[in-house]
């Protein structure tokens, strides 16, 4: 069956709206570690420098899955791989 | 666009491309100088333009500094700080190289600033800065582990484990160069789209938007893959 360029491009940007829900996780993630930052804070608000950094680097980790959805989407989407 | 369909409108605005400037063959290849090299260049331009005022700055150092002396020794002492917060008493050792890259990446992320495409938004540019991690990372476990002792974190729970193992040291650098070069370019793409698809309704509050991508985001990401790169090396020189 042979399928026009048209189609191709379409289904490619139903593909790249699925891929960007990889951003969900991400954002959950990234919310939990900083509500549990601000909680030790809270609980030790000398220790706030250290605490922050470490957060930060928790968060730029859990990140990369999220980024790994936006990479698939944007190469569906500008690269077109598929026609 | 593919032929015969109706571009959206303005679609043709969005440009946020790596663009070939003019090509050159070598040993029967065509290569291009794309606008990457261009902003590279500028970013290094920059770089060495301050490097060389600081050190002129420095041969006439005073006791009590002055601005601009000020500014220099706040720089390297920040990078040195950070540096021993991580490494502890191997920090002499990867200061420059720490120092160095974290000064490229920052000023290559805050580029955009300057109305440049940022280097970093180019996977050619961030996979050679994962590469070096990895070589330094894998340098540094032979040197101070030994064969042995590299062998052994191989064969971590049990040997036949060691498969995984090996794709987990690959997708160190992957995962690297990947975060940076997604986040910069994720910035990119959006400020190109605000500026390509609003056109005149984009007027200085794209400016706000430009201080989260180019500045807090960069500068996160900056931070986040020095940190990484030097945990990294501190697991691979180990207690020792």
């Amino acid at each position: 069956m042979e399928f026009n360029e048209s189609f191709i491009l379409g289904c490619s940007a139903i593909g790249a709206g699925l891929a960007v829900i990889a951003g969900i996780g991400p954002g959950v993630g990234q919310g939990i570690a900083a509500g549990h930052a601000a909680a030790a804070v809270g609980r030790n608000p000398g220790a706030k420098s250290d605490i922050t950094s470490t957060m930060l680097l928790g968060q730029a980790v859990a990140e990369t899955t999220g980024l790994y959805g936006l990479l698939i989407a944007m190469l569906l989407l500008f690269v077109k791989p598929l026609v | 666009m593919g032929q015969g369909m109706q571009p959206v409108i303005g679609a043709a605005d969005i440009d946020f491309m790596v663009h070939g400037i003019f090509s050159y063959e070598l040993f029967g290849q065509t290569l291009w100088i794309t606008t990457t090299h261009v902003c590279t260049l500028i970013v290094m331009l920059l770089i060495v333009a301050f490097c060389l005022v600081a050190n002129r700055a420095m041969k006439h150092a005073t006791e009590v500094p002055g601005t601009f002396q000020n500014i220099a020794e706040l720089v390297v002492e920040m990078l040195d700080n950070m540096v021993k917060a991580v490494m502890g008493k191997n920090a002499t050792k990867f200061a420059n190289y720490i120092g160095t890259i974290f000064i490229f990446i920052l000023i290559s992320n805050i580029s955009g600033l300057l109305g440049l495409r940022p280097p970093t938004a180019d996977y050619g540019v961030t996979l050679p800065l994962g590469l070096m991690t990895f070589a330094l990372i894998h340098y540094n476990k032979f040197k101070y582990q030994k064969v042995s002792g590299v062998l052994k974190g191989l064969c971590d729970p049990w040997p036949i484990w060691a498969p995984i193992n090996v794709i987990g040291d690959i997708a160190v650098p992957v995962s690297l160069s990947l975060r940076l070069f997604a986040n910069v370019l994720s910035g990119t793409v959006m400020m190109a789209l605000i500026y390509g698809l609003l056109q005149w309704v984009a007027v200085i509050w794209p400016g706000v938007l430009h201080v989260y991508f180019d500045l807090f985001s960069g500068a996160i990401q900056t931070y986040v893959f020095c940190m990484l790169t030097m945990t990294y090396i501190s697991d691979a020189i180990g207690d020792n």
